[in-house]
């Protein structure tokens, strides 16, 4: 794929530029700019500030003091940090496979099937999506509620609370999972599509079976699909904050202000006044995060090629 | 070429151009411009214009009595959250120096976090101190540090406890006068198959706060004069004992560990789920707008006395209760303070304030009044509940001395109680550690801590 894309266009035949070019090469910046100024405005600038910030300290009690590295220090010896971001890689290792496998396994059946149900029910499957953050934990608050939710209408006055400390990690990965299985689906699906057919036929005629044709072929195909994905998925839930913030207010206190590290900057910042210390909390967090994704990377590269 | 290149010049500037559209409006919150994003209509438009954020439910009527009555000033009013959202708001501008509104409603227990920020003016030199003879002294404690005076009480909210009448009826007792009364009443009850007698909510923890009080709890001491010095004894004996009553009562199955507020306790609270719940003088108008108390069950509930330690020396505590005050980005302070002393104090705000059940009113001349004491109220049946428990309890309250970072400690409180909730600690336990890690905070945000 990389080969395809990289094939210059163009001989490097003679490298002094000529007046053409540099036109040219004027009018791509100017092409450029508009995404160039908000990237500048919205992304660049408030990075450097929050950077700028996280090297300063502010208590109630004092004035503003430079801290240098000590605001990182504090974080990376924060229990409240660290509890937050065990959470969320564990939350991670467990929900990554099982959101994968979900989304695998229906991106496989649809593409078995060609007929009509085939259709309506990738809609439905990928319909969560489409249905705000947000809104989708309210509902699911409502779905959860121990007085009058359907596990009450099941289970009775026994009802299993699944926002309780003990079953919040399998309540919320339930959430994520229903939120995000769609989506990851609708990008297997499309990666799935684009296998030349010709290879069935080639298998079938070797005498694969289908789910030789699944596990052999399939699979391995859309392998780099389900590397996006999965990178997609990782820095995502290691910045988990929309789902357990909303359910908050209905987790009877089991989510507390520093569950996950993004909820805890959030809180520090915008409940505490301690920006400084918030902004070196993020800042900590994108260098986990980062530090995450280039490993994972690193270990799913493609042999020969270097990251 | 030249045709293109100036299409992407041009729609480079045009986008720019909407961005700093954008960011241009965003500042149209500072003071001394004219603010135009009212909720409630300028009746006087040639008045300057103070701006105010508040969420009392019938604020609309009370901006338009003041609006219609002063030629001199008018109330641009918004809403800018309730409670912590606003806070949060208020937190944001404050540190960004700018995007405050000049007068700004606060609960008690958040004054002193924001007067030491400095983001509050002492309103003592712009006439506050000719209202002071309005309220009790408890109540003028808690906006005031020595002479300055940061608000202006408008509603309290003094503690009772509001019961079922007919689960009382049922398993044959009377209201407790005492917290041990209390917890025999919940044994009975629960001995017979009854419901839940109370509940702890985790998110409630500034009525535990006040609980503790009542024992004789002092847990911060704290005076701005001396700002960088705070003493704080949340493992005292006094707090021991009241955590640890409450944790028996959850040990002991007698009362609910739901979170307040939440559809599902307002549904147990229909449903007849608790026997009584141990609340604040806005309760009842809270709960009337939350559906309860209505149809079939009209005129279950009544009120009683909160509870006691010690029957000779009766306690009054308040949960909750709020304030005006003028923030330091005000850009006329004095007409600033002048809307913070009158906005809410003309006789027909308040009555319509109290008699829609919205606010329990701390102005002296209210309290005092005929019509208030002896209303019966259609919560509790026709109870004279004004005259039988409120008023008594909001006469006897003495304030309270609250910490400058009243959010982290709830959050914290609220940690504990969640950890009391699941049997995972004890009371006094959670009071110790709940002591170490406010003491721990406090240093670190540079506090002398005694």
């Amino acid at each position: 794929m990389a080969d395809v894309a990289t094939a210059p266009a163009t001989k490097p035949a003679t490298r002094k530029r000529t007046a053409r070019e540099r036109q040219h090469s004027r009018t791509g910046w100017l092409f450029v700019a508009p995404f160039g100024v908000v990237f500048v405005v919205f992304l660049v600038t408030p990075l450097v500030y929050a950077f700028y910030l996280s090297l300063f300290s502010k208590g109630l009690a004092t004035g503003t003091a430079f801290a240098g590295v000590n605001n990182y220090i504090r974080a990376f010896t924060d229990p409240s940090f660290l509890k937050g971001v065990w959470f969320v890689v564990r939350f991670s290792i467990v929900l990554i496979p099982v959101q994968m496998l979900v989304s695998l396994a229906a991106a496989l059946v649809l593409d078995n099937l060609t007929n009509r149900f085939a259709r309506f029910a990738r809609l439905m499957i990928f319909l969560p999506y489409a249905v705000p953050a947000v809104i989708g934990a309210l509902m699911w608050g409502f779905l959860y509620s121990p007085s009058f939710g359907p596990l009450e209408q099941l289970f009775g006055a026994d009802a299993p609370f699944l926002l309780s400390p003990d079953n919040i990690f399998y309540g919320l990965m339930n959430v994520v999972t229903w939120q995000w299985a769609g989506y990851y689906m609708i990008i297997i699906y499309a990666a799935l599509r684009g296998i030349d057919p010709t290879i069935y036929e080639a298998a079938k005629i070797d005498g694969a079976n289908a789910w030789q044709v699944a596990l052999r072929i399939k699979i391995p195909m859309v392998r780099s699909a389900l590397v996006l994905i999965l990178v997609f998925a990782l820095i995502g839930t290691l910045q988990f904050f929309t789902e357990p913030q909303v359910l908050g207010p209905v987790a009877n206190g089991t989510i507390t202000p520093d569950f996950t590290p993004n909820i805890y900057a959030f809180n520090l910042a915008f409940k505490y006044a301690q920006f400084n210390y918030a902004s070196a909390i993020s800042f900590s967090l994108g260098a986990i995060v980062f530090v995450g994704v280039y490993i994972f990377l690193f270990v799913t590269r493609k042999r020969g090629s270097v990251l | 070429m030249k045709k293109k290149a100036l299409i992407a010049g041009l729609s480079a500037v045009a986008i720019v151009a909407s961005l700093a559209a954008c960011s241009g409006g965003g500042e149209g919150g500072t003071t001394n411009a004219k603010p135009t994003n009212c909720t409630n209509k300028i009746v006087n438009a040639d008045a300057p214009v103070v701006s105010v954020w508040a969420w009392y439910p019938n604020m609309a009527t009370v901006v338009d009595n003041f609006n219609n009555s002063h030629d001199d000033v008018q109330v641009c009013w918004t809403v800018a959250g309730q409670g912590a959202d606003e806070y949060a708001k208020l937190q944001t501008a404050v540190s960004a120096g700018k995007g405050a509104p000049d007068v700004v409603m606060l609960e008690t227990d958040q004054l002193t976090g924001f007067e030491i920020q400095e983001a509050l003016v002492d309103i003592s030199e712009y006439g506050a101190n000719d209202v002071k003879g309005n309220f009790a002294e408890g109540a003028w404690g808690d906006v005031s540090q020595g002479d300055a005076v940061y608000a202006i009480p408008i509603d309290g909210g003094p503690m009772a406890m509001i019961y079922r009448k007919d689960i009382f009826e049922q398993f044959g007792i009377t209201p407790p006068t005492t917290w041990e009364e209390y917890e025999a009443a919940a044994q009975t009850v629960k001995d017979a198959g009854g419901p839940f007698f109370g509940n702890l909510g985790s998110n409630v923890p500034a009525a535990l706060t006040a609980l503790m009080q009542q024992n004789g709890a002092v847990p911060f001491e704290y005076d701005l004069a001396d700002p960088q010095k705070i003493s704080i004894n949340l493992d005292s004996p006094e707090v021991q004992e009241v955590m640890d009553y409450w944790a028996g009562l959850v040990e002991k199955g007698l009362i609910g560990t739901e979170d307040q507020f939440t559809t599902d306790y307002i549904s147990g609270v229909v449903g007849g789920k608790y026997a009584t719940y141990v609340s604040a003088a806005w309760a009842p108008g809270y709960l009337t707008g939350a559906g309860v108390g209505q149809g079939d069950d009209a005129g279950l509930f009544a009120v009683a006395p909160l509870p006691q330690w010690d029957v000779d020396n009766p306690v009054s505590v308040n949960w909750g209760g709020s304030t005006l005050a003028v923030t330091s980005q005000a850009g006329d302070k004095e007409l600033a303070a002048k809307v913070a002393i009158e906005l809410y104090a003309d006789e027909p705000s308040l009555t319509d304030g109290w008699k829609t059940q919205t606010i329990f009113p701390l102005n002296k001349d209210v309290l005092t009044s005929d019509e208030f004491v002896n209303n019966e109220v259609e919560f509790f049946g026709g109870q004279t509940a004004n005259r039988d428990v409120y008023v008594p309890a909001a006469d006897a309250y003495e304030g309270t001395t609250y910490s400058p970072f009243s959010v982290y400690y709830y959050a914290q409180l609220q940690a504990q109680l969640v950890k009391i909730s699941a049997g995972d600690v004890g009371g006094a336990q959670a009071a110790t550690d709940l002591q170490d890690i406010i003491v721990k905070y406090a240093q670190e945000q540079g506090f002398t801590v005694e």
